[in-house]
């Protein structure tokens, strides 16, 4: 009686608004879908003490009433092989905690491939949930020459099936029209799932087998491109020049936005320096807020061009090929092909890279991927490496086409990987020592991304990022100006006010205090200071550099940070700044993602230790060589 | 004769005799299955990766799955007519 009364408010309120899963195989076009149904109006969050990603969106249904729609994890089956899968299973059960067992299920299949994914969609049935089959991709089928008969297909299963093309928007009314009926507002009890995965697995193939009529060969179009992508010259060949055209297009093709909206904010500092009288609140104003978010706003451009190249990868298929190809390379170092994906995630930003190794199944495996995820020259570190390049590196052609500046950016990428290969090849034979774990995963067909998808991802990313400027760097800029701003210097005319003004500040102390621990490897004041609010965020080195030498200018030396750090430091601290930075463990974000994906402080602990050291005799062996070579 | 999945070369065709479940273990063999891996199945090798030919790509009924060698040969495989 107690549970009926608990139950009760529940109940009403999943009547105005049912809960929906979409579940599904990977690679069955889940997100595409999900995409497709909700539009721009999603919300992305967190499951509760894991990393997982939760996706939710409204759904309308045709008879007025709206649905919560969340896009579960994309998994083979119920039997979960990392953290990612057992939350799907978890939710589908009703035993995710922040989650209602879901009214219904969306079970999305690709019907170019039925007979694995029917197999899931049985396993699904004997969770005794209404479901709607939605059979996506039927264009596809439809060019490999195949038919498959809907009617007899959901006639054998005793579920509606709702055939439907996400990236065309085709048969998205129809999946709605088919789950009104369906969500009466009494969910039944979780059923027994536990099923034999062979049975289901054979009686899979005889469904596939009489619903399909098969004329011709199947995916040509797939199988001719994976000759020239897998090719055992050209493979690694394209990967390359892949690899090389995503770098080079960050550089090339974010000039033009970051050149508007650097203008945009020096107009800005303008209008501001204008309309208010000299003082703490202007100069917080300009020299703190505007410049230090302003100059990491600046790389938004580059941010989203990286992005979109991942998503592009990702989304077409091709990231698998390169994970195939590079299996051989990481089983070198202990690791598994597997690892690429997360590791090239990490060049975008490491905190979804680390959360990408949940697919690692290995813990072992995956720990080692984890810890080498923040070497992979993140984006964050862009700014960083772009001020210094541009302030101390010529912009003079190499070989003609090549640019100098950018064969140097590439540079410090190859170093942060070969750091990361070292490190792998440590860190297997030493802490993380273990079987390594063999490599099986689906190469599914190639697709052309579609556009709504790589827009709703690049949007996500871009929000992410400017969230991220608005919240952390924001705060630290702050702080890091009133620490640089405060004991003012004494008052010019009295004694003693002959050094310039941050160097009276708590800033300048701290700075003067970290000093000496970073002499040895050619590293100022300045940078032991910036090095400080650089620990939040990477990429607020540089917005402290710019509030550091900003309130440091005077009238005759108004230029930019670039000019400035072209003037206060030699070639050697620059190169050295630049080793330090492609090792250095400055992020809290990413340590904070590692404690929550290891569940505990000793691993990021490890990680932060480990990279420290890395960074400190990186950068202590670049200055010294630069040294002696200048 | 017996046949290994990892003694095909590219462009052979087979179907799957049997999984040798002694030789895998249990996590990879149900993995296998989840790929669609069974008896009667038909295969076919289409790759091999660069640098060594370690893992191969194969078409698994319809489905592009790869795998590395020494997985590749606890299935048995009987070449198609």
């Amino acid at each position: 009686m107690t549970v009926a009364v608990l139950d009760a408010p529940r109940v009403v309120d999943a009547a105005a608004m049912a809960v929906v899963a979409l579940v599904g195989n990977p690679n069955a076009g889940k997100t595409s879908l999900f995409n497709a149904l909700t539009g721009s109006r999603q919300k992305v969050g967190n499951y509760p003490g894991v990393t997982v990603e939760r996706k939710m969106g409204r759904l309308a249904l045709p008879d007025g009433r709206s649905v919560r729609l969340i896009d579960l994890p994309g998994t083979y089956s119920l039997t979960p092989r990392s953290p990612d899968e057992a939350v799907t299973r978890d939710v589908v059960l009703g035993a995710q905690a922040g989650e209602a067992r879901p009214d219904a299920i969306v079970a999305v299949i690709d019907a170019t491939n039925l007979r694995n994914h029917l197999r899931f969609v049985l396993e699904l049935r004997r969770l005794g949930l209404p479901m709607v089959v939605a059979l996506n991709m039927v264009d596809l089928a439809e060019r490999d020459c195949t038919t498959i008969d809907v009617a007899r297909l959901s006639s054998i299963l005793g579920l509606p099936v709702v055939p439907t093309v996400a990236v065309r928007r085709r048969g998205l009314g129809e999946i709605g029209a088919a789950l009104a009926p369906l969500l009466t507002g009494a969910v039944p009890p979780p059923a027994d799932t536990a099923a034999d995965l062979v049975l289901l697995q054979r009686e899979a193939r005889v469904i596939a087998a009489t619903v399909t009529t098969q004329v011709g060969v199947a995916r040509a179009w797939s199988a001719r491109l994976d000759a020239i992508a897998l090719h055992p010259v050209a493979g690694p060949v394209l990967l390359g020049c892949l690899l090389f055209l995503m770098f080079q297009a960050v550089f090339a093709w974010a000039q033009v936005p970051m050149d508007l909206l650097s203008a945009g904010v020096d107009h800005l500092q303008k209008l501001v320096t204008a309309a208010l009288p000299a003082g703490d609140l202007r100069s917080l104003l300009v020299d703190g807020i505007l410049h230090g978010v302003g100059s990491v706003v600046v790389f938004l451009p580059q941010i989203l061009i990286l992005f979109f190249f991942i998503l592009c990868l990702e989304q077409s298929g091709y990231m698998t090929r390169a994970a195939f190809m590079m299996d051989r390379l990481m089983a070198r170092v202990g690791l598994n092909g597997r690892a690429f994906i997360p590791l090239i995630s990490s060049f975008a930003c490491a905190i979804p890279g680390i959360m990408a190794a949940r697919t690692i199944a290995e813990p072992r495996d995956r720990l080692t991927t984890i810890l080498i995820a923040p070497l992979m020259t993140c984006s964050a570190r862009l700014p960083v490496y772009a001020v210094i390049i541009a302030a101390f590196i010529p912009n003079r052609p190499v070989a003609g086409v090549l640019g100098l500046q950018g064969l140097v950016m590439f540079g410090l990428y190859v170093a942060g990987v070969g750091g990361a290969l070292v490190a792998a090849w440590v860190l297997r034979r030493t802490v993380t020592r273990g079987p390594t774990p063999t490599f099986l995963m689906e190469m599914p067909k190639y697709q052309w991304p579609a556009p709504r998808d790589i827009g709703i991802g690049l949007y996500q990313k871009a929000w992410a990022f400017l969230a991220r400027a608005g919240g952390i760097i924001l705060v630290s800029t702050v702080a890091l100006w009133a620490l640089a701003t405060w004991p003012k210097p004494p008052a010019p005319g009295s004694s003693g006010a002959t050094l310039p003004a941050i160097d009276y500040s708590v800033a300048g102390h701290i700075g003067a205090t970290l000093e000496p621990l970073f002499r040895p490897i050619g590293f100022n004041k300045e940078i032991a200071l910036a090095l400080v609010p650089g620990m939040a965020a990477r990429e607020v080195a540089i917005s402290a550099l710019g509030t550091v030498y900003s309130l440091d200018a005077d009238a005759e030396h108004p230029e930019g940070l670039v000019q400035r750090l072209h003037a206060a430091w030699t070639l050697p601290t620059a190169l050295a700044f630049l080793a330090w930075y492609v090792f250095a463990p400055q992020c809290l974000s990413t340590l904070a993602v590692t404690r929550r994906e290891t569940g505990g402080w000793k691993w990021p602990g490890f990680m932060f230790a480990y990279l420290f050291a890395m960074a400190y005799v990186g950068a202590g062996a670049t200055y010294w060589a630069a040294r002696a070579l200048t | 004769m017996t046949l290994h999945l990892s003694d095909l070369r590219p462009g052979d065709a087979a179907t799957i005799v049997a999984i040798d479940h002694a030789g895998v273990d249990p996590a990879n063999a149900r993995q296998l299955h989840e790929m669609g891996f069974d008896e009667g199945v038909d295969v076919a090798l289409l790759h091999r990766a660069p640098f060594g030919g370690d893992p191969v790509m194969l078409r698994v009924g319809n489905m592009g799955v790869a795998l590395r060698k020494s997985l590749a040969a606890m299935v048995v495989v009987e070449r198609a007519a």
